[in-house]
């Protein structure tokens, strides 16, 4: 028999907002532990939430990206459940209103298009971090993370591959990148997720026995997970090697299994009533024209108006919009040097090569987009050699307030216009050079390549290699 | 009885107690239970910041029963305050010895007002949301209220005006507009006509009976109509009440789990035997009983069946008074059924504090303003507390 994959996925995202949802502690990752915490997100007795009104505008426009209508009075209820990383035992959410329902997300996979539909996304804030020392025997909690504003996107069961849960979540990334809500990083666990999964003989309307993987965080090990629990609700159905029940499951990515967590851990009721400290949170038309009118270009508009407007290739327009951070760089840098394809053949070659080898991914391009465009200029008019250009771009990324021109100048990167230097030098490599000067006589044009490298090196690079070039043949000519 | 007198010998200004609901920053605040036994606060109150500022002196702390959703204050873990063998309240009594001139506290579930109608005092529970609750222990916090206890409505009243207005600490602080109709120098709509509820002043003692012949009496001649009205509806707030406040109570106190703060067991060796024995031993009986109460209301099974019904009495208590306040000014009510309580009463009744709160859930529901005095109640429509301390002046 053939069968399906029916997954639903619940993404949390948090919120790059500044400070977190009820206080007004920093919400930005990786302080030392409980550095960023105040009376209220750890639980004192006698602060009150004060509802972070950029957490709403921020929830809003998520809403808006994944095309949801958005909830004009969205409210606050209370979740209760007792772990020491949560210090009121109870976490506040949206459980009756949300911020946002009914969405729309498009995704592309080998197999073409296909929409994904959004039951809601839910504005909470995070729990804290439990921290063990075996050696101790103690557990100790950072509450750095609690109330960290988040999201929770939660889809319908319309994903049916490991494939299309990667494009979705690839989609969510770009899209929330693109609106500067979040950062989506799942290495620094700023975007985890659950998945919801069931199989069922093909074409069959009825829905399989669900399973639910919590808190997964990376995409290779989201794959890994869904091969694994698609072969092992086959092997029971077909086989009846185990009862599938419906139940919360733990992913261990190094062994490679899915493990039915303890009952304790998942059974209770969560209590959920809503939070008498928050007020529903009214959206008016101003407030939701003003967030719409916020929204960024999509990335489909983006990539069409690149191609038609901006005459770039397909490929080069589909690879420069997958990122943000990409896009705005080489749109800063199109602005300066006043040429697309240059700014765009810079980005997708030199500057991917320099992210390569600083092992840094294209959402964490930080090199200021108007200097590469002075750069890019500087290159084209034959100021600074390409060679040297790269080694320019490179400091730039240490460098962010760096002045092409000016640091051209300081490191000795200029291209030179003493073409007596030029010849003194081409003459003095030659003369120490008589078999290439032979062979390329003798027709090998390869050896001409190494004694113009020779020259280029002792000049630093700082010359017109056609000129350069041109003396060379002139001079061999002459020998 | 447990006073915290440390300050009181250096405090010069006008002196002001706090009950143990208030969190202060120099003296411990337990809100009488064994859990917050000695705990030392890092924030303070509002009220007590802008008393502070306002050149008062928080001379100590009065003690409360657990979490202050008994009757007066005899479940607190350092003993039932007692006078004569009656029950007592220790802000009442720190009041009358003039040690201090006025207490603040926060009334959840009516003790403050009970306290009050039976030691003689004048209280006011203002319209909820024009004093900040920043810096009070959260029990039942859709209605709780930071209130004023004095010998008398002028020194209520100044005391009152000193801790009324906007706080952006508090998410439902309303704004300063609203919170300046209350200020004592607003000119007051005098109140001509008071509905008084025949339902709420049959069952109660003849002492208690007596006191609100006294005021209606008092009220008539000076021309004020008092009007005798059905309305059984009213007494449908207790049980809403109760259910909504056990709720909100139920998940407040799950913070005080041992991890962070407060008190933690010696015996445990797993999170969850540290949770449960912390709680077992650190809580008391009738605040368990509440916790289950509450956490029963709001399971799955039986939020529509209880919570969702509490909310949706509540906007019928309030359409309730909503028509009362559109015939009359305001609405006399007992504030207890007994001239006063013994520890025999509750010792026969342990739940006796969640039926005498019919008098005072109507109030404690809506967040209407209450000027308790001449022991009786009289609730006004939102931001009338000048009108009703200027009713309240005639009789108390
Ligand atoms: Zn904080």
């Amino acid at each position: 028999m053939r069968y399906e994959t029916v997954i639903g996925l619940e993404v949390h995202v948090e919120l790059a907002t500044q400070s977190k949802i009820f206080c007004a502690c920093h919400a930005k990752y990786g302080a030392g532990p409980n550095e960023h915490v105040c009376p209220a997100c750890c639980g004192m007795p006698g602060m009150l939430p004060v509802t972070n009104k950029r957490v709403v505008d921020f929830g809003m426009k998520a809403g808006m990206m994944l095309n949801c209508t958005i909830n004009r009075t969205t409210t606050f209820d209370k979740k209760s459940y007792y772990y020491p990383d949560l210090p009121c035992a109870y976490q506040t959410t949206q459980w009756f209103a949300p911020v946002a329902v009914n969405g729309l997300v498009e995704i592309e996979t080998s197999k073409g298009k296909k929409n994904v539909r959004i039951k809601q996304i839910h504005m909470e804030e995070d729990a804290g971090k439990l921290v063990h020392d075996i050696s101790e025997n103690t557990s100790c909690v950072d509450f750095n993370r609690t109330s960290v504003p988040l999201i929770e996107i939660v889809s319908q069961p319309d994903l049916s591959s490991a494939e299309e849960v990667e494009a979705y979540l690839e989609r969510l990334k770009s899209l929330l990148r693109y609106a500067k809500v979040a950062e989506c990083a799942m290495e620094h666990g700023t975007m985890r997720c659950d998945v919801n999964l069931s199989v069922r003989p093909e074409g069959s309307d009825k829905l399989g026995v669900r399973t639910e993987m919590k808190n997964m965080n990376s995409i290779d090990a989201i794959k890994r997970a869904i091969s694994y629990e698609v072969a092992r609700h086959i092997d029971a159905i077909e086989n009846g090697t185990e009862v599938l029940v419906q139940e919360t499951r733990r992913w261990d990515d190094l062994k490679g299994k899915s493990y039915a967590m303890r009952n304790k851990e998942t059974a209770g009721d969560y209590r959920y009533f809503p939070d008498p400290n928050v007020m529903p949170v009214v959206i008016d038309d101003a407030w939701y024209d003003s967030i719409k009118a916020s929204l960024p270009e999509f990335p489909e508009v983006k990539r069409a108006r690149y191609i038609e407007t901006l005459g770039l290739s397909e490929y080069d327009a589909t690879q420069l919009t997958k990122s943000i951070a990409v896009c705005e760089c080489f749109e800063d840098a199109y602005a300066v040097c006043g040429n697309a394809k240059d700014a765009a053949n810079w980005l997708l070659s030199e500057v991917m090569s320099v992210l390569g080898t600083k092992k840094m991914t294209p959402d964490s391009l930080n090199i200021n987009g108007k200097s590469l465009g002075e750069l890019i200029k500087l290159v084209a008019e034959g100021k600074v050699s390409r060679a040297n250009g790269k080694k320019i771009l490179t400091a730039m990324f240490d460098d962010t307030d760096l002045n092409p021109a000016e640091y051209a100048k300081a490191n000795d990167l200029v291209v030179s216009n003493d073409t007596g230097l030029m010849e003194k030098v081409a003459k003095e490599v030659l003369a120490g050079e008589e078999k290439a000067v032979a062979d390329f006589k003798a027709g090998k044009e390869k050896a001409l390549a190494a004694i113009l490298g020779k020259c280029m090196k002792q000049l630093k690079g700082n010359c017109n290699p056609q000129v350069l070039r041109e003396f060379l043949i002139s001079e061999i000519g002459k020998m | 009885m447990k006073l915290y007198t440390a300050k009181s010998d250096t405090v010069t200004a006008k002196r002001i107690v706090a009950d143990d609901m208030i969190l202060t920053k120099d003296m411990p605040t337990a809100a009488g239970s064994k859990m917050l036994d000695g705990y030392m606060s890092l924030l303070e109150a509002e009220a007590v910041t802008r008393l502070t500022a306002a050149g008062y002196g928080i001379c100590g702390k009065a003690d409360v029963g657990e979490f202050a959703i008994d009757l007066v204050g005899e479940t607190s873990y350092y003993g039932a305050p007692t006078k004569d063998g009656k029950l007592t309240n220790a802000s009442v009594e720190i009041v009358k010895s003039s040690e201090a001139m006025a207490a603040i506290g926060l009334d959840v579930n009516g003790s403050i007002r009970r306290a009050a109608a039976q030691g003689g005092l004048v209280s006011v529970k203002p319209t909820y949301g024009t004093v900040s609750r920043y810096g009070t222990i959260p029990v039942a916090c859709s209605g709780e209220t930071v209130c004023v206890t004095a010998k008398n409505t002028d020194d209520c009243r100044e005391v009152l005006d000193v801790i009324v207005g906007h706080d952006d600490k508090d998410g439902t602080s309303l704004s300063e507009t609203e919170c300046a109709k209350l200020k004592k120098a607003m000119p007051a709509k005098s109140i001509k006509k008071v509905a008084m509820i025949s339902e709420m002043c049959e069952n109660v003692d003849a002492e208690t009976k007596a006191k609100i012949d006294a005021v209606r009496a008092k009220l008539a001649a000076k021309g004020i109509e008092v009007t005798v009205v059905s309305e059984p509806m009213l007494s449908s707030a207790r049980v809403a009440w109760n259910i909504l406040m056990s709720a909100e109570l139920c998940n407040n106190v799950s913070r005080y789990d041992g991890v962070k703060y407060g008190y933690r067991t010696e015996n445990y060796t797993c999170i969850d035997d540290l949770y449960t024995n912390t709680r077992t031993e650190a809580f008391g009986e009738l605040l368990k009983t509440v916790i289950l109460y509450g956490s029963d209301a709001l399971s799955t099974d039986n939020y529509m069946k209880v919570y969702d019904k509490g909310l949706r009495v509540r906007r019928l208590i309030c359409e309730c008074f909503a028509k009362l306040f559109g015939q009359y000014d305001a609405v006399l009510l007992p504030a207890c059924s007994k001239a006063a309580y013994t520890e025999d009463m509750v010792a026969a009744d342990k739940y006796i504090a969640f039926s005498e709160n019919v008098f005072t859930a109507p109030a404690s529901i809506t967040g209407l303003p209450t000027v308790t005095a001449g022991g009786v109640q009289l609730i006004g429509p939102a931001f009338s507390e000048n009108a009703l301390f200027e009713a309240a002046k005639l009789y108390e």
